[in-house]
């Protein structure tokens, strides 16, 4: 259900449109590998505290744009900026602190470290993180309060009974639970989601979409890739579309269904072209 | 149980050795001519044992020099023809290298090369240059025939086999056994090769499938990859040390050499020899991975396995090549080492670095670059001896090494990928 | 054959000198591969540097004490040199660049043109009198039978084991921090700790050096040991031994260390004597003769290596659950 206020429903449906309070603003990023152009974002707006979806074709370059605006890959040309700071040449661990936090299409779980482990790693503000912090430091009541914390979170993803467990033991959809449950330990402002859904039942595919909802209503801003026509019709406030790395529509889920140039571009046809 | 004790003792502590007092091998250069004795300043002296350079000296204005040994053995005494001025030459030019000066406990021993003036008015720059030169494309073309194997099998597998080393020296044992009159048939060291390169190209693939493809399938990490294949490299390594004993020997045939001259270059027949039938043998590998099916299908394999497989190549079996052919090449590269040199237990083993020296400068995974890259740091290591001193000339290599991978991790003529 | 004595001269070696210093040097290996990851087959050079360091200090002059604080700076100056252009190789390509950048430092110390310092092959000798005159134990022999131990050795793997159990407090402290648990999470996998905001390349380099450190007190003690330093001991098979004994007592574990290198020399030292026996008794058909001995070590050596490596990545006592999801 999108947001009942939708300071959104007013804005014009063109690619590159302009937002009323962007969160994230994205100019002319390019990233070619070879000859193949995989990211040409010419210009993308990211609303403060809704919910983004990215969809498109395979190769369309989603991943792609996640890697680049989050400093795991740099681009060829292109700026682009969070909350007013520029992030060009940031690198992605500074990126996650500044507030922006990915997460990974191929589950990146740290296999022989437990549950809560995962989720501690990821907390924000541990003085015993520091070389000396951690001989010397006084972190244990932060550790205790951390654990609190993570052992709640845990329990809303339904994993606080493996909190002891190596992560590497988990199921592939329990995998992507934990990696969601310990992006949001560092308590991002806009959360980066890279195909959360994929592997994971249906039954749980309803409680993620609740607490992607429940972020939003924290205030957070989250941009996450889906696939599922459905799921992102129901959740997302913004739908952009990217094809052959270029946004190609934008607009709200309802208009977004019936483009043309989305179709097009899942059917794999040229953009112009008409059937 | 003394002796094990012995060798216990000095695999723990390896240094007992220089706890000796101060043995040295001395000696003073002079040009003698009709009657007249003149000293010979400037020229180097180095001392070896066992491959390993032991240290080396400029004699001084009296044409004396001396140079500490770490204890009582057996050393190479050599002097660096290149360095002596004009006008001087060995009366024997045989004899510029003193095979084995045998030093006693506390002694300085004296070791004595004679000078006279010499037939030609000593060597050219040009000579001297170019002698180098060809040198170093012989080891380069060693190296090169060596390097080829580890390249494809790391494009292959993404293995990078610390005990292909051990494969180089394996084929010159292999051929030296066949070679030898008392151990094998005594046949020409050249009829010897084709057994020895066959066997060393059948360990290969016997490896591969008793043990690297298990592994893969296994999904075995990376790190645990290599970490096994230095278990493998000590296996291959003492276990020819057992069989083969630590003495350097040398081949029956092309041990010794007369110099020739060609274009004002003096070299021995056998580093052309070497070099032209390394290019022979490189151009044919070339021709086999551009020409052929299998060859083709190796560097698609190469560049995206995943993509190689789902086109209808069979990966396992390109694999399997590889290894066969990467062994096999190793297993040549070491009987040209050993003809260029002689044959020793781990020849392989400190050729390693360099090997991974060349293929890391041509970009590992590209077999034309570990062709390139092995003639690179061959000419390197020798040429770099004209501007800096010859105890570095390993060190050359190793710094190219490492400066390639900091500047150009995909090496000259890899493609970039992400490695870091 | 006497197995008796067999077992006991192993006891000994499990004990003894070399024992505490692989341990040492293993104990600073581990907490670069064992639980950060990074695979570092130079780790001799840190050995070698902190032996040098602490060498050439007391032969110009300087006190021992001295030179151990000289020795370890040099390790952790050797540690940021190679770990600020290396670091960001993937792991195949860190294991060349460091064995190289090990050669190339043995080379250098044993050229003629570092030899005013280091005096080149030959090395400095005798300078850890100011340790042994400090040796407080009587003359004698102490211990039960035949394991027994004279009062310099006993001096000596005072100090050894006495460094092992200090260090490994260090590093109770040290791995069981959050910087510890985070140095783990980048050994699992970098981009994930790069997405939660840890400074990877920070943490790494910070593991080299302190691993690195470790390894120069290994360096100094077996150094101080022998009274003297040649550069030709310090050859990669040095960081070999260091990985077999990390493994064999599982990366990534305490206590990991002590046991292997315990377990490693008991082993090494058994197979001595049990290969000497059979030599000596015939039992290989006069196959193989006693200088062999050293040779088919080393060759089971690397079996074992393979072996452990293979169905044992966790140590010989590593934990089943970890064994199965053993992915690196
Ligand atoms: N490291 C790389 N090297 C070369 N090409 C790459 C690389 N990463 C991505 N590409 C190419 O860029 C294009 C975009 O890839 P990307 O992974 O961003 O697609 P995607 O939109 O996330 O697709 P999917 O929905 O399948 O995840 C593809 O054609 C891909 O082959
Ligand atoms: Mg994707």
């Amino acid at each position: 259900m999108p947001s009942s206020e939708a300071p959104l429903d007013d804005l014009a449906r063109t690619p590159g449109v302009p937002k009323p309070d962007p969160i994230l603003i994205v100019d002319n990023v390019q990233r070619t590998f070879g000859g193949l152009q995989a990211v040409n974002v010419q210009s993308l707006q990211i609303q403060r505290g809704t919910i983004t979806s990215l969809i498109g074709p395979n190769g369309a370059g989603k991943t792609t744009l996640f890697n680049l605006l989050t400093g795991f890959d740099r681009p060829q040309h292109g700026d682009w900026h969070l909350n007013g700071g520029a992030l060009v040449g940031i690198p992605s661990f500074r990126v996650a602190r500044r507030g922006m936090v990915r997460t990974f299409q191929l589950t990146k779980s740290l296999a022989r470290l437990t549950v809560l482990e995962n989720m501690l790693v990821a907390a924000k503000d541990q003085v015993g993180e520091s070389f000396w912090g951690g001989l010397f430091g006084r972190w244990r009541h932060i550790e205790a309060a951390n654990e609190a914390k993570a052992m709640a979170s845990l329990e809303r993803f339904g994993l606080d009974h493996m909190a002891s467990h190596y992560a590497g033991s988990l199921s592939g959809g329990q995998r992507k639970l934990l990696e969601m449950a310990r992006a949001l330990m560092v308590e991002p402002e806009v959360i980066m989601l890279d195909e959360p859904m994929a592997g994971v039942n249906p039954a749980l595919t309803q409680t993620l979409l609740g607490h992607i909802s429940a972020l939003r209503d924290d205030g957070k801003t989250v941009v996450f890739i889906e696939h599922d026509m459905d799921v992102v019709q129901e959740i997302s406030d913004w739908v952009v579309v990217l094809s052959q790395g270029t946004v190609i529509a934008e607009g709200p889920p309802a208009h977004i269904a019936s483009n043309h140039d989305v179709i097009d571009a899942y059917l794999g046809l040229h953009h112009g072209e008409k059937p | 149980m003394l002796l094990a004790a012995i060798a216990f003792l000095a695999i723990v502590s390896m240094p007992l050795a220089a706890l000796a007092e101060n043995e040295t091998i001395k000696g003073t250069l002079e040009k003698i001519d009709a009657d007249a004795r003149e000293p010979v300043e400037g020229v180097t002296i180095t001392v070896e044992q066992g491959g390993d350079l032991i240290g080396s000296a400029v004699s001084d204005q009296n044409g004396a020099w001396e140079i500490p040994v770490p204890g009582a053995g057996e050393y190479v005494v050599r002097l660096e023809v290149e360095t002596l001025p004009d006008g001087v030459a060995l009366t024997d030019p045989e004899r510029f290298e003193l095979p084995d000066v045998s030093v006693r406990e506390n002694q300085n021993k004296t070791a004595r090369f004679n000078l006279g003036p010499g037939l030609s008015s000593g060597v050219s720059a040009w000579n001297r240059i170019g002698s180098l030169f060809v040198i170093g494309l012989k080891f380069g073309a060693i190296v090169a025939l060596s390097s080829v194997g580890l390249s494809l099998i790391f494009g292959v597998t993404g293995l990078v086999n610390f005990a292909h080393g051990d494969l180089v020296t394996l084929g010159a044992v292999v051929a030296f056994f066949f070679n030898s009159p008392d151990l094998g048939g005594g046949w020409h060291i050249l009829i010897a090769a084709i057994p020895a390169v066959l066997l060393v190209a059948g360990f290969g693939g016997l490896q591969e499938i008793g043990l690297w493809r298990p592994l893969r399938k296994r999904n075995t990490g990376l790190v645990s990859l290599i970490v096994v294949s230095i278990g493998l490299s000590f296996v291959i390594r003492y276990g020819i040390l057992v069989a083969f004993s630590g003495l350097p020997r040398p081949y029956l045939n092309y041990a010794i050499q007369s110099d020739m001259q060609i274009l004002g270059i003096t070299t021995v027949p056998k580093n052309l020899a070497i070099i032209g039938f390394t290019l022979v043998v490189l151009a044919l590998i070339g021709l086999f991975l551009t020409r052929t099916k299998l060859g083709t299908a190796m560097r698609a394999v190469s560049d995206n396995a995943d993509l190689a497989e789902s086109s209808g190549i069979d990966v396992s079996r390109v694999i399997l090549v590889t290894w066969v052919v990467g062994a096999g090449l190793a297993g040549l590269g070491g009987v040209m080492f050993g003809i260029s040199e002689q044959v020793q237990w781990d020849m392989g083993a400190k050729l390693l670095l360099l090997i991974f020296a060349a293929v890391i400068l041509g970009g590992l995974g590209t077999a034309f670059g570990a062709m390139l890259g092995g003639f690179i740091v061959g000419v390197a290591i020798e040429m770099s001896t004209l501007v800096i001193p010859v105890e570095f000339k390993t060190a050359v290599a190793l710094a190219i090494l490492v400066v390639m991978l900091l500047v150009r991790p995909q090496g000259l003529l890899g493609t970039k990928e992400r490695i870091g | 054959m006497d197995w008796v004595k067999i077992l006991i001269d192993a006891g000994r070696a499990a004990v003894g000198v070399p024992a505490a210093a692989y341990a040492l040097s293993a104990i600073g290996l581990n907490l670069q591969f064992g639980y950060t990851g990074l695979l570092n087959f130079g780790h001799v050079a840190s050995m070698m540097v902190g032996a040098y360091g602490m060498a050439i200090t007391v032969d110009r002059g300087g006190s021992m004490w001295l030179g151990v604080i000289v020795g370890i700076l040099l390790a952790l100056i050797l540690g940021l040199i190679l770990g600020i252009p290396t670091l960001r190789l993937r792991a195949d390509y860190l294991a060349i660049v460091t064995i190289a950048a090990g050669e190339i430092l043995r080379i250098l110390v044993r050229s003629s043109w570092a030899e005013p310092v280091t005096n080149g092959i030959l090395g400095i000798q005798a300078f850890a009198d100011e340790f042994f005159d400090l040796n407080p134990i009587p003359v004698g022999l102490y211990g039960i039978g035949r394991f027994r131990f004279d009062e310099r050795t006993v001096w000596v793997m005072i100090l050894g084991w006495g460094l092992v159990a200090v260090v490994t407090l260090f590093m109770w402290k040290l791995t069981r921090s959050p910087w510890g648990r985070t140095i783990r999470a980048i050994r699992e996998d970098e981009d994930a700790a790069l997405s939660l905001g840890k400074n990877v390349f920070g943490y790494k380099l910070q593991s080299l050096m302190v691993g690195g450190a470790i390894g120069a007190l290994a360096g100094m003690f077996l150094a101080i040991d022998q009274q003297n330093v040649t550069p030709d001991t310090y050859i990669p098979l040095l960081t070999f031994y260091a990985f077999t004994v990390v493994i064999i007592g599982g990366p990534g574990s305490l206590l990991g260390p002590i046991t292997g290198s315990m377990i490693f020399w008991f082993l090494f030292e058994f197979l001595d004597g049990v290969m000497t026996g059979a030599v000596l008794n015939d039992w290989f058909f006069g196959w193989f003769e006693a200088t062999d001995i050293g040779p088919i070590r080393f060759a089971l050596f690397g079996v074992g290596l393979m072996w452990l490596m293979i169905y044992r990545p966790q140590g010989l006592f590593g934990s089943h659950e970890e064994m199965l999801i053993d992915a690196q």
